[in-house]
């Protein structure tokens, strides 16, 4: 706040003393209100999910028992160390339900992604190439449904997907098909849940990556001979690959611990690892195990989240 | 720019608006079904909107709801502008790395962990899980998108005006309030909006963050879902997206107002 201030100022006025002190007092409660209150609620949280998911399940309230206990003064800290357990996770490589429902979380995840790109794009480009006067429009149109709950949006699939539902009932009609096709419980419906649900967040920084970028590019290339494809490729694609990246880590994050979509699309039969902590938790109760497959999970996104906050990082120095 | 506005350009844009806005609009045509079949057309009704408002479990589920919604969007509009403000204006600060990676990685971190990590640490505080703990746990979430969204209008402003403010000798408070917030205020204003309604929609958090008595509108309208989909249910999603709705065309309109009398004053000024 001060760089060029701080220079100009003195040769005008020197700010008396107090003033200088309640700056620094404000400035600096201006880092630690907003600081403090993560580190409550979102850093000592994960310390103590780790905790907890090395404790051994117990039937009372809460349900495991006491690791680290700090009331012992440092020495019983360190004792506690030696009882340390790490069942829950051994339990979690033995038993190979836990195993498959990450890998079926992340290729779930990568091939919804790839979808959603492959969806998304056309639909940016579009947004980019538009008439200037109607860009703000489309932008609009596309936030839009990123303001009606998620929860509705995905409910709204379960009519269309059932098997007596809409889409069976128009292609039936268009006697396109003869036999209702089962769509809702597959994997298929966890596709089309993640790739509509996720589409904005495809789109936005699809589109502001291509809206910036130098269509003369584009033309040159053609004027020289390149097909359109070619250049699409060679020129226009690797330009928006920010944008790529960007949307792709938007998409793939979140959807690898969805719990919604497959809960409500993907039935019973399907195996995601958001609904694999979310009945550890609500149906049997066991919170150590629960924090267990919650550790494994984050450490799984751990590189993906730092390419993410790289890539906001880089965007915010451009911005600057 | 308009020969290359091509046919496949607009095919695209319709088929992908059509994708997105399809699955809405036949919701809120079935909410006003005659038949209880959600998907057969029986003739046009409200009578599942008459009966949604003598279903007191709803109406308790949206009060709750609406209570953490403005609640925890005004905190936490408030926590995410200083945030904001920290991320875009003091770039050297012991642990600056640690607190942008904590503004950061809550937008993409799995619902199931935040949500189990802030109930466990409900727990260990002995917090009584219900209301209180729910507006806790909204706050923390939806913090990290207000400071986005006012960061990426921080970054943009010019910082001239605050300086010639201070070079007048006006404290760095006062400087704030009077020129730094008026300029900032659209962006806060749709801060708290995106706040309110991720706090509205949130279900994986608040299941984990609630207890007996404070059951939101989405964990009533989830537990409902599971038993089958209802017109009943249509109906209520149809409010909710109403209601969300008009407050998004009501904040655009101000928007562009606002837009539109700031030209008209600069333009005054610059004629002055």
């Amino acid at each position: 706040m001060t760089d060029i201030a701080a220079t100009a100022a003195p040769s005008t006025q020197t700010p008396t003393l107090p003033a200088r002190l309640a700056k620094g007092f404000v400035n600096r409660l201006v880092i630690i209100i907003p600081y403090l209150w993560l580190l409550f609620f979102f850093l000592i949280p994960f310390i103590i999910v780790f905790k907890i998911s090395l404790s051994q399940t117990a039937i009372s309230m809460p349900p495991y028992t006491p690791v680290l206990d700090f009331s012992d003064g440092i020495s019983g800290f360190l004792a506690g160390f030696r009882e340390l357990n790490f069942d829950n996770y051994t339990w979690l490589t033995q038993d190979a339900l836990y195993f498959n429902a990450y890998v079926t979380s992340l290729i779930i995840a990568g091939i919804s992604t790839m979808l959603t790109l492959i969806v998304g794009y056309p639909i940016a480009y579009g947004m980019a190439r538009a008439p200037a006067t109607i860009r703000p429009t489309l932008l609009m149109l596309v936030i839009l449904p990123f303001w009606t709950s998620f929860l509705i949006r995905v409910y709204a699939w379960i009519g269309i997907l059932k098997p007596e539902g809409l889409l069976n009932q128009l292609l039936m009609s268009l006697h396109i098909i003869s036999q209702p096709l089962v769509i809702l419980n597959t994997y298929t419906a966890i596709f089309i849940g993640i790739v509509y649900s996720y589409l904005p967040f495809m789109v936005l920084p699809l589109y502001s990556s291509l809206e910036k970028m130098d269509y003369s590019l584009v033309e040159a290339a053609e004027d020289l001979g390149c097909p359109p494809i070619g250049a699409f490729w060679k020129i226009t694609f690797p330009l928006s690959l920010p944008g790529v990246v960007a949307g792709c880590l938007l998409v793939f994050i979140p959807a690898v611990g969805e719990f919604v979509i497959p809960d409500l699309l993907g039935g019973s039969q399907t195996l995601m690892i958001g609904k694999t902590l979310w009945n550890e938790f609500f149906s049997n109760r066991d919170w150590p195990v629960s924090s267990a497959v919650a550790v494994i999970l984050l450490l799984v996104l751990t590189i993906p989240i730092m390419f993410f906050q790289q890539a906001q990082a880089k965007a915010q120095e451009q911005g600057r | 720019m308009n020969s290359t506005w091509s046919r496949f350009n607009i095919t695209s844009i319709v088929l992908g608006f059509a994708f997105l806005y399809l699955p809405i609009v036949l919701l809120i045509v079935f909410s006003f079904n005659e038949s209880k079949l959600v998907t057969v057309w029986g003739g046009f009704s409200t009578k599942w909107y008459v009966s949604l408002f003598h279903n007191q479990g709803l109406m308790d589920a949206t009060w709750v709801t609406a209570r953490v919604g403005v609640i925890s969007a005004t905190v936490a509009t408030v926590l995410g502008t200083l945030a904001a403000i920290t991320l875009t204006r003091y770039t050297r600060f012991r642990g600056r790395v640690l607190f942008s990676g904590m503004v950061f990685a809550p937008l993409v971190m799995p619902e199931v962990i935040t949500g189990l990590s802030l109930l466990l640490l409900f727990v260990a505080v002995g917090l009584d899980r219900g209301f209180f703990t729910v507006t806790l746990a909204h706050i923390t979430f939806t913090m990290c998108f207000v400071a986005v969204v006012v960061q990426s209008r921080l970054v943009s402003f010019d910082r001239s005006l605050e300086e010639a403010a201070m070079d007048l000798g006006a404290p760095p408070v006062k400087t704030f309030f009077q020129i730094t917030l008026p300029v900032i205020l659209p962006a806060i204003i749709s801060g708290w909006m995106l706040a309110f309604t991720l706090s509205l929609d949130d279900l994986v958090i608040a299941s984990f963050s609630s207890g007996p008595g404070a059951t939101t509108l989405p964990m009533k309208i989830y537990s409902q879902v599971r038993l089958g989909v209802t017109p009943e249910i249509n109906a209520a999603c149809t409010i909710l997206i109403a209601v969300v709705a008009i407050g998004v065309i009501i904040a655009s309109i101000a928007n562009k107002r606002r837009e539109i009398q700031r030209q008209l004053d600069e333009q005054a000024a610059q004629r002055g």
